[in-house]
């Protein structure tokens, strides 16, 4: 609510003048990138028991920073609802949102926001306790199921069961803690999000996560992805290319470990790449050796996935390199 | 003198006019800017989710976001209503047991008003609900506190009369009902005025207005078809059910309210001066009608307006069911927003609503407290 009426008072009462301002300035003078994340999603974005943010959607904003500033610890994190989350980007609170947030056409344009690409592939599954003998999601007809409003969740949620001819009872509850604990108590026979948001929820917050088992059926696609306000493209540029920057280290064999040895190849790609030949940084507006610093301090994307949401169990699936049968797959990076 | 406070007035007018200009077109302007979707056309477009409970309007996921935003204003409507109603009657309950000479039962009225007064609504509202949630049975081993009634974490599922044409005919006996006691009562006090003679206009009254539509059901031979509750595959099916959310919403909101309703009708009886009560059984009328014709009359005046702003409370409080998931208008309008973008509207049809609501309450205790005003008081 907070969040809305701010962008309501903005955009009202804001000149002219501030959207002319470069993000990339702005987030300059400052002094660190204000990144919009999960308010609590184990893998993606979630404080860990010292207070530090932690997560592939993390890396992300830790991947910018790292870019702009060559410190990937200038990030400052806004925790955000789903129904939070476009309105803090688009009245400026936040200068990237990187949210497990599906990239959808309707957002994309009549939000006032540009999807930068997509750091993580995945489809709404279905989570049920296991003692309800169900075993396919074509069984639910009458069920009573959890869902945060505000989601393509919600949406792809209403047109499955009207898809197949089935009712349900939707408990609609805006924070991730609130609709969690209603499933887990039994409010709900059925919780539904993201397949990942599934195996994170789980995993974390299950008082015993075998009680609970996730359909087969995977009712969507949701792309999910880093987004940027319309209107500047330096700074979508500089977002995207942080993006495609931690999968083409991947690819090229470039990880946090061996990236300082890698200075001194000889390899043209390398070269280009970690800024010991070329201007790519500069076409950016940043330092040549942005896209050294994403990998030296963040790392490549499968080092991420590796380290966020491996031990959750989630397998890297669709989301391996396109070179090993996934879909992952940056420009090139020249 | 006069003409330059009125070119004052007017100057002050054009500022106000002027500034509201700039801001209107500042903001299609930023909008524009920004590629953000604007205009109320969104309204007649699918909406696409689905809503919990929406008991007197038919809605599903393909109806429009203008029908899903009516549901939501009714599910406001059915919590405030409900909410003051209920609040009123347990507020004033607990008003009078605090003045009452029991010392339990005042100590405890006491207790009651200091805790919830000052506990935040919305930590009560997540109490009750997990209150609820987290301690009821599953509804395969729902709880049976009377036949045909299960109590599980799905909320209250109890039996109903199956609806039948004689059913809205008897609404209608109601309302004749009520009216025609009304008319009697009266004629009833215009007679006592004239003759003396008393009218027991309560239990007339009561006659007519139960009586008729007694008879129009015996008439239409006694449709009372029920619908029970069954378990079936994962809920209840037949019968009626409170859901958990409306559940602690308006629990939650009603003993809120009544704690502070309390207070206000202890302070409208105690501003009654007591030579008042003396006065009256001077008179020697009874206690009840003592009560009924000098204190409350006097004690209401003073209880209104306060009364006024805690119905405005309550039905603005009824937006924090947001947070438990209750669909009222605040929830389905953030829903709204979010999947068209356009906060700007979606928030301009939240206040209109509140402000419609609102207003319309005031108007309607403004008229009450103008009745039970003194009458040389009026202005």
């Amino acid at each position: 609510m907070k969040a809305r009426l701010v962008l309501a008072a903005t955009l009202v009462v804001a000149s002219g003048a501030l959207h002319a301002e470069s993000t990339l300035n702005a987030v300059k003078a400052k002094g660190y990138v204000q990144c919009g994340v999960n308010t609590g999603l184990a893998g993606f974005s979630q404080p860990d028991s010292k207070g530090v943010w932690k997560g592939l959607d993390v890396d992300m904003c830790r991947a910018v920073a790292a870019a702009v500033f060559g410190d990937a610890s200038k990030v400052r994190y806004t925790p955000l609802t789903a129904q939070q989350r476009f309105t803090a980007l688009q009245s400026g609170e936040i200068d990237m949102l990187s949210r497990n947030t599906t990239w959808t056409l309707a957002r994309d344009t009549s939000l006032g926001l540009n999807f930068v690409g997509v750091d993580y592939y995945d489809g709404q599954g279905f989570m049920v306790p296991k003692k309800l003998g169900v075993t396919s999601a074509k069984q639910l007809d009458g069920a009573t199921i959890c869902v945060q409003p505000g989601t393509t969740t919600e949406l792809n949620l209403a047109d499955y069961f009207r898809a197949n001819k089935m009712t349900f009872k939707p408990v609609v509850i805006e924070k991730l803690e609130e609709v969690t604990n209603a499933y887990f108590s039994g409010r709900c026979d059925v919780y539904t999000t993201d397949v990942s948001g599934l195996v994170s929820t789980r995993g974390a917050r299950a008082p015993n996560p075998a009680d609970h088992i996730i359909l087969p059926e995977v009712i969507s696609k949701e792309p999910l992805g880093p987004a940027v306000r319309h209107g500047d493209d330096q700074w979508f540029d500089i977002v995207k290319w942080s993006l495609f920057a931690m999968i083409e280290a991947e690819e090229m064999g470039l990880t946090s470990k061996n990236i300082d040895q890698q200075l001194t190849s000889t390899n043209p790609g390398i070269q280009r790449f970690v800024g010991a030949n070329g201007d790519l940084g500069k076409m950016l507006g940043l330092d040549n050796k942005w896209a050294y610093n994403i990998v030296k301090q963040v790392g490549n994307y499968g080092e991420s996935f590796e380290t966020n949401l491996k031990s959750l169990g989630f397998d890297r699936g669709l989301n391996r390199l396109w070179t090993q049968g996934g879909l992952m797959y940056a420009p090139p990076v020249r | 003198m006069r003409w330059r406070a009125a070119a004052l007035q007017a100057l002050l007018v054009a500022a106000v006019v002027f500034v509201v200009w700039a801001l209107a077109t500042n903001t299609a302007h930023n909008l524009e800017a920004r590629k953000i979707a604007s205009g109320f056309g969104f309204l007649q477009r699918e909406a696409g989710f689905a809503i919990g409970e929406s008991p007197f309007l038919s809605y599903s996921a393909s109806d429009t976001y203008a029908r899903a935003i009516t549901v939501g204003l009714l599910n406001t409507f059915r919590v405030a209503v409900i909410g003051i109603v209920l609040a009123t009657v347990l507020g004033t309950l607990i008003g009078l047991a605090r003045l009452s000479h029991n010392w339990l039962l005042s100590r405890l009225a006491t207790g009651y008003v200091e805790l919830l007064r000052n506990v935040p609504l919305l930590v009560q509202l997540f109490f009750l609900y997990a209150v609820i949630t987290e301690n009821l049975p599953g509804p395969r081993q729902a709880l049976r506190p009377l036949p045909g009634v299960f109590l599980s974490n799905r909320g209250i599922a109890f039996p109903v009369l199956e609806s039948h044409p004689a059913h809205a005919w008897m609404l209608a006996a109601l309302v004749l009902g009520l009216v025609l006691a009304w008319l009697a009562a009266r004629w009833g006090r215009r007679r006592q005025a004239l003759t003396g003679r008393p009218f027991p206009a309560l239990s007339v009254g009561a006659a007519l207005a139960l009586g008729l539509p007694l008879a129009v059901f015996l008439a239409a031979g006694a449709p009372a078809a029920v619908s029970r509750p069954a378990m079936q595959g994962f809920n209840f099916h037949g019968g009626a059910v409170l859901t958990p959310e409306f559940a602690a919403l308006l629990g939650g909101l009603t003993i809120y309210t009544a704690a502070f309703i309390a207070e206000i009708v202890r302070a409208g009886v105690l501003a009654v001066d007591h030579g008042q009560f003396e006065a009256a059984y001077a008179l020697a009328l009874p206690r009840r009608r003592a009560m009924r014709l000098v204190i409350l009359p006097q004690a209401l005046r003073v209880i209104v307006p306060p009364l006024t702003s805690q119905y405005l409370n309550l039905t603005k409080n009824s937006s924090l069911a947001v947070a438990i998931g209750y669909p009222d208008l605040v929830s389905i309008a953030n829903t709204t927003m979010n999947q068209t973008g356009q906060a700007i509207e979606g928030i301009a049809i939240i206040m209109a609503v509140y402000l419609t609501i609102s207003l319309s309450i005031s108007s309607i205790m403004n008229w009450y407290n103008k009745r039970i005003a003194l009458k040389g008081a009026r202005r």
